[in-house]
């Protein structure tokens, strides 16, 4: 994965000391009955402080063995709310510095009159107007209405290169906070204060808005519905000891409970989703919500630009296929002369390769005319003399030339539709009506594309490439990157129709796009990503926004979702697995004295009935600790099928889950007896 | 345990194996609507019937009206059946003379049949008459075993369809289930039966005088016919009160296999008709396998129990090789009896041909465990399924995501809704069973009809409840369930056991149907395969089981390990 940020160490003490702050203000149960697993820990956390402060009253002797399952049953509580703490204090740190840039905006505001104002910017309304010169930060967001200028983005994108911003087109839209760096612009103010990008990033990052995804909420389900269950076990355990006279405390009842519910999953849910935000904003991409992340995990089709993601955005000429009757020299000139005007980095392409390797020098001749590229002609040109040279896209030339199909030599049409079999772009030059030649403009597939294709087939995703090409040329490229599928010619109302159909189908469709015109795709789909380049409406349609501005950036996305769902999904079967265990802790410590032949069933032969309980407490919460660094960086991911994922994570997680108790309650149940602390 | 009797024990495997594909193809096509090989003689008596009600045959329900349609037809068989049990002693074919039913056994007679549980808390034979048996308890064991089938289509439905609100049309599956598969099964069995010996008439019962000069009252009836729908439709309510035990009920080692084979096949037959019908058959045996693991260990437990017998009593003198035979019918023995306990439990069956409470403690953990699971393995006709697919539901919300994605069955995804009612589901076992059996355990009007003393007394009420709330109907023995308290407990845990389970799990029939049905890609959970089974095995243990583990340690195996110490009590 490409360029991510720094991650503060896990041990960073500017970090773990205000989040061990936060886990002590975060024990309020007002905020912790969102997490009924934790909240039920501590109400019996609470119960089990008063039978000790009983105990200690009535009869001292008990009360070491209650002091101590009530101390652990709080650190049970801490650890979680740490764990939570520990996940907002890394976004912290990054939403802090993010707050600096905007702190103290001013803003000059063009009055009606034409004169100005300066007011600070958390005054600005939509609508306003501003002007912003170089050396100046942009006091909110909006979009370029006059002017040009260099604007360095770095407060938020953390790329020092800048990057141009000008009105009209798809570069118009601007950041707040970030600063020009030439020339003078004015930017129509689109976005108020308070709700801006940046103050929505902070407020992700920060975890204040943050509000439990829809997968999480049916695991709180689950969660919630497990710990109801072990909760009446557990009041039922009680009448059934009755029966054969055994009187239980409500100590050990209260241990057997905290054991049983999934305090593991359940005190690091919210880390885990925290974190996995955090890990999205590293990669420079923000998400306006928890569910689009989780809906990058479930993303069945990818719908990928051609230009940017597969090839290197530029067209390239390669070669000048001459007509016949015409040498590859007096081609390579009229085709030098013709691109003069054009400025697309396709026509500086044939500058740069009629005067390298044709050899043609650079003309200094004047010109009665010049022609310059337009989308409309499709074609750019000179007058010079008698000459009327023209370059473009081939029907726009055949047209200009005045040629009919039958007088285009066969040559010329072989070659033509040879360039655009291989995947090229062919160009026609011409003088006059006079057919000089094609020129082959080449796309180059970007090294190494095609193997992630080909692993995210392997994770059963169809990556579809998007393109304005021609069906020949579009599928000699999907060809040459390996894509599952292509759509040809497509108008951004194409894109928007093949998201519907196959939304239709039952799959997930991710995008990315930065056009005024990929708006529409880009809400349709089900994860759209909007380049930080690209135009406010992009932005505002997206559920993500990509501050690199790359788009092979939604593979990762992807691969981020995924991660995020199978820490949560790991952690939760490690977590339902370790009741086992505890099982066989717990049960027999609880009945031995009624009915001494389940001995039997202390398989891990533990010291006494008070250690088996307190050791099986200990190693409840001690996990949610040792699991922090997990839910924070997610489980190890590497692309690979379901089925493959499955088998490596039911084991190591379920598995592991079901081994793992065993080994740690025995060895924090020798430490229990050896210190003597019951 | 021997050779022989591991032989007798695969061989009905066998059996049921080469069995599960015809029928659940069969049932496949039924509840399709489509033309089957009784087509032609039963299509003109089902169209007659849905004419005479008012039904529209073509018109489909939403799952709301499906389950309502369900509780109705369900109460009115409750209200019928209990009106016939009070009444019995003014209807025909009384010939014995039987007094009306007491209104708690009424009551718990009338919900147990209704709810496909069949506890008897009375003695068929002594208790009621013939009309009872016939008109009252074997139409409910015909129509309760068709309700639970028609749920379970509903909910297959709900898998196979995508976009669409509606999962059937309760009436019409619900005739179709008896029509099609229940009456002519139970008709081939019921002659199986008389052949094998069985008694079929509705003469009163014959008094002879023995060698000894006593008289003896042999009592007789329609007992092929009840015995034929009693395993097909997994009841297990007998004619006689001991059940399959008693040797006109279950004569020989034939009618043994006859009985385990018609209950265990219909409800695994109903498994492949799942697979069959949402498009997937190795879905269908991948449930079916996860299905034979657990039952086959539960008979191999209680075969090993029961043959490795009773320390305490070889240290009395007794043949070591004779292994447990109490409670155990000689001419079926251990291999036959355990194998008949764990099919009856793992199904929703309840008959029995042995006594559960006369096994070792872990030969009774077993049966008890195995309905605490939830009755499926295969369970009952239709509840079976439909328990088992909230299972797999379950098994894929833990562990699907572990693969990436947002969990999904078959193509749909599981979400906050499913697992809300999935859990509702899920609480009322635990509920039913340990809430009843705490207060039991230390009510003493409840605590005066144990048998037993120790541990084995708690297994009792335990045994009873999980029965009732499992809509099993199986009886551990030792415990006098005809009570005040028990015939009225226990008839409420029946009722939660089979009625505010469904209901939950029709809603997530219902939001389930109207889901989209994605396509199946490589970074699909697949829920076919081995890993799949597993995983399903491990979370039926320990979502279903697990619970249970602490009621357990103070029943059956404080029990266990007691006698392996020498302890009684």
């Amino acid at each position: 994965m490409s360029k991510e940020h720094q991650a503060s160490s896990l041990l960073d003490s500017k970090i773990l000391v205000p989040a061990a702050r936060d886990a002590v203000r975060k024990l309020d149960p007002r905020q912790l009955v969102r997490n009924p697993v934790i909240f039920v820990t501590e109400v019996v956390a609470a119960v089990v402080t008063v039978l000790f402060v009983r105990d200690l009253v009535i009869s001292p002797a008990a009360a070491g063995f209650s002091g101590q399952i009530a101390a652990w049953l709080w650190f049970t509580v801490l650890f979680a709310t740490f764990a939570e703490a520990v996940a907002e204090g890394r976004g912290r740190a990054q939403a802090d510095s993010l707050k600096k840039t905007k702190s103290d905006l001013v803003a000059r505001r063009l009055k009606p009159d034409g004169s100005t104002d300066t007011i600070p910017a958390s005054g600005l309304k939509v609508g306003d107007i501003v002007l912003v010169a170089a050396g100046e930060l942009i006091p909110g967001d909006g979009e370029v209405i006059a002017g040009v200028a260099s604007v360095n983005e770095s407060a938020i994108t953390g790329e020092s290169a800048p990057v141009i911003r000008e009105s009209g087109g798809d570069r118009s839209a601007v950041t707040g906070g970030t600063q020009v760096l030439s020339d003078e612009i004015r930017v129509k103010i689109t976005v108020a204060p308070g709700s801006s990008f940046v103050d929505r990033m902070i407020a992700l990052i920060e975890g204040a808005q943050r509000q439990k995804t829809p997968n999480e909420i049916a695991l709180s389900i689950l969660l919630s519905g497990l710990t109801l269950i072990f909760l009446f076990v557990c009041v039922a355990i009680w009448g059934l000891a009755g029966y054969s006279g055994t009187v239980l405390s409500v100590t050990v009842l209260a241990a057997l409970l905290v054991t049983l519910i999934p305090t593991t999953i359940g005190g690091l849910l919210s880390a885990i989703g925290i974190a996995g935000m955090d890990r999205l904003v590293r990669f420079n991409v923000i998400a306006t919500s928890g569910r689009a992340v989780e809906a990058a995990g479930d993303v069945d089709t990818l719908l990928l630009d051609k230009t940017g993601t597969i090839t290197f955005g530029n067209r390239m000429a390669s070669d000048f296929l001459a007509a016949p009757g015409v040498t590859a020299g007096e081609l390579a000139e009229a085709a030098l002369l013709a691109s003069l005007s054009d400025e697309t980095p396709e026509g500086r392409s044939v500058v740069a390769l009629a005067t390298g390797e044709f050899g043609v020098a650079m003309p200094r001749a004047e010109f009665d005319a010049v022609i310059g590229f337009t989308a409309e002609t499709r074609l750019s040109g000179v007058d010079q003399g008698g000459r009327r040279l023209r370059k473009g896209a081939v029907d726009a030339v055949l047209k200009f030339a005045g040629l009919a199909d039958q007088d285009v030599p066969a040559e010329f049409r072989r070659a033509v539709d040879q360039i655009a079999r291989t995947g090229g772009t062919p160009l026609a030059v011409a003088d006059g009506n006079r057919l000089l030649g094609a020129i082959h403009l080449k796309d180059v597939v970007k090294p190494g594309i095609k193997e992630r294709f080909a692993a995210l087939r392997a994770m059963g995703i169809r990556t579809v490439m998007v393109t304005g090409d021609n069906p020949v040329t579009a599928a000699a490229i999907a060809s040459e990157a390996g894509v599952d599928d292509y759509l040809a010619q497509a108008t951004p109302e194409d894109k928007l129709a093949y998201i519907r159909r196959e939304q239709q189908g039952g799959r997930l469709i991710a995008m990315c796009g930065d056009g005024t015109n990929d708006a529409p795709a880009l809400a349709q789909a089900d994860v759209g990503v909007a380049m930080q380049t690209g135009t406010q409406a992009a932005r505002e349609a997206a559920n993500m926004v990509d501050l690199d501005s790359s788009p092979t950036k939604l593979i990762e996305i992807v691969e981020i979702g995924k991660q995020l769902l199978m820490t949560r999904g790991s952690l939760t079967t490690f977590s339902i697995a370790n009741d086992v265990a505890k099982y066989f802790a717990i049960i027999p410590a609880l009945f031995v004295a009624t009915y001494p032949a389940l001995d039997t069933l202390n398989i891990m032969r533990l010291t006494s009935p008070q250690s088996a309980i307190l050791s099986a407490v200990i190693f409840n919460a001690l996990i949610i600790v040792a699991l922090i660094p997990l839910a924070l960086k997610g489980v190890a991911y590497r692309p690979a099928g379901a089925a493959a994922l499955l088998r490596r994570n039911l084991f190591v997680y379920g598995l592991g889950g079901l081994v793992l108790p065993f080994a740690g309650i025995k060895v924090i149940d020798l430490a229990v007896s050896t210190l003597h602390l019951v | 345990m021997t050779i022989i009797g591991w032989l007798q024990i695969s061989l009905l495997f066998l059996a049921v194996l080469i069995a599960i594909k015809p029928l659940g193809l069969y049932m496949a096509k039924v509840f399709a609507g489509e033309r089957t090989l009784l087509s032609p003689v039963l299509w003109r008596v089902e169209n007659d019937l849905y004419r005479l009600s008012g039904i529209r045959a073509d018109k489909e329900q939403s799952w709301l009206a499906y389950t309502l349609a369900m509780l109705a037809f369900s109460l009115a068989g409750f209200v019928a059946l209990y009106a016939i049990l009070r009444l019995q002693a003014y209807l025909p074919l009384n010939p014995q003379g039987f007094a009306a039913v007491p209104p708690d056994l009424a009551f718990n007679t009338a919900v147990s049949f209704v709810t496909n549980t069949n506890w008897q808390n009375y003695g068929g034979e002594t208790t009621l008459s013939h009309f009872s048996q016939m008109a009252g308890l074997t139409v409910q064991n015909f129509v309760s075993a068709a309700t639970g089938m028609a749920l379970a289509i509903a909910f297959t439905r709900a898998l196979a369809r995508s976009k669409i609100a509606t999962l059937g049309n309760f009436w019409v599956d619900l005739t179709r289930a008896t029509l099609y598969v229940l009456l002519p099964i139970a008709f081939l069995i019921a002659i199986a039966f008389v052949a094998m010996g069985l008694p079929q008439t509705l003469d009163a019962s014959v008094s002879a005088t023995t060698l000894e000069g006593a008289n003896q009252v042999i009592s007789l009836g329609p007992v092929a016919s009840q015995e034929a729908i009693k395993q097909l439709g997994t009841n297990g309510g007998g004619f006689f009160n001991v059940n399959a035990a008693h040797p006109f009920e279950n004569p020989t080692a034939w009618s043994n296999y006859l009985n385990i084979f018609a209950m265990l096949s219909l409800s695994s037959a109903l498994v492949y008709t799942f697979g069959q019908m949402v498009g997937n058959r190795r879905q269908g045996w991948a449930l079916i396998a996860a299905i034979a693991v657990l039952l086959v260990s539960g008979v191999a437990v209680t075969y090993w129990a029961e043959a490795a017998g009773n320390p305490i009593l070889t240290a009395l003198g007794v043949d070591p090789a004779l292994g447990n035979m109490e409670g155990k019918e000689i001419r079926f023995g251990q291999a036959m009896t355990a194998l008949y306990a764990a099919v009856t439990t793992g199904l929703s069956d309840g008959g029995v041909n042995g006594m559960h409470g006369s096994f070792t403690g872990l030969g009774g953990l077993v049966p008890m465990f195995l309905i605490q699971l939830g009755e499926v393995l295969p369970g009952g006709v239709g509840s079976g399924l439909y328990g088992l697919l909230v299972f797999a539901l379950l098994s894929v919300f833990v562990a699907g995501l572990m693969v990436g994605r947002t969990p999904e069955f078959l193509g749909k995804k599981i979400e906050a809704r499913e697992m809300k009612f999935a859990m509702l589901a899920v609480l009322i076992l635990p509920l039913a069973i340990l809430g009843f059996t705490a207060v039991s355990a230390i009510l003493p009007v409840a605590v005066a009809s144990i048998g037993t003393a120790g541990p084995h007394g708690l297994s009792e009420i335990l045994y009873a409840f999980t029965s009732a709330a499992g809509n099993n109907g199986s009886a551990f023995g030792g415990l006098s369930g005809n009570t005040v308290w028990y015939n009225t407990t226990l008839g409420i845990a029946m009722l939660l056991g089979r009625f505010a389970y469904v209901v939950p799990v029709m809603a997530i029939a219902g939001s389930l149907a109207a889901k989209v049905k994605a396509p199946a890609s490589a970074g699909t959970f697949p829920t076919d395969g081995p890993l799949f089974v597993g995983l399903l095995i491990g979370i039926i243990l320990i979502l279903g089981g697990l619970q249970f583990f602490p009621a357990l340690a103070l029943g059956p195996i404080a029990e266990h390990f007691s006698m392996l110490a020498g302890q009684t009590f």
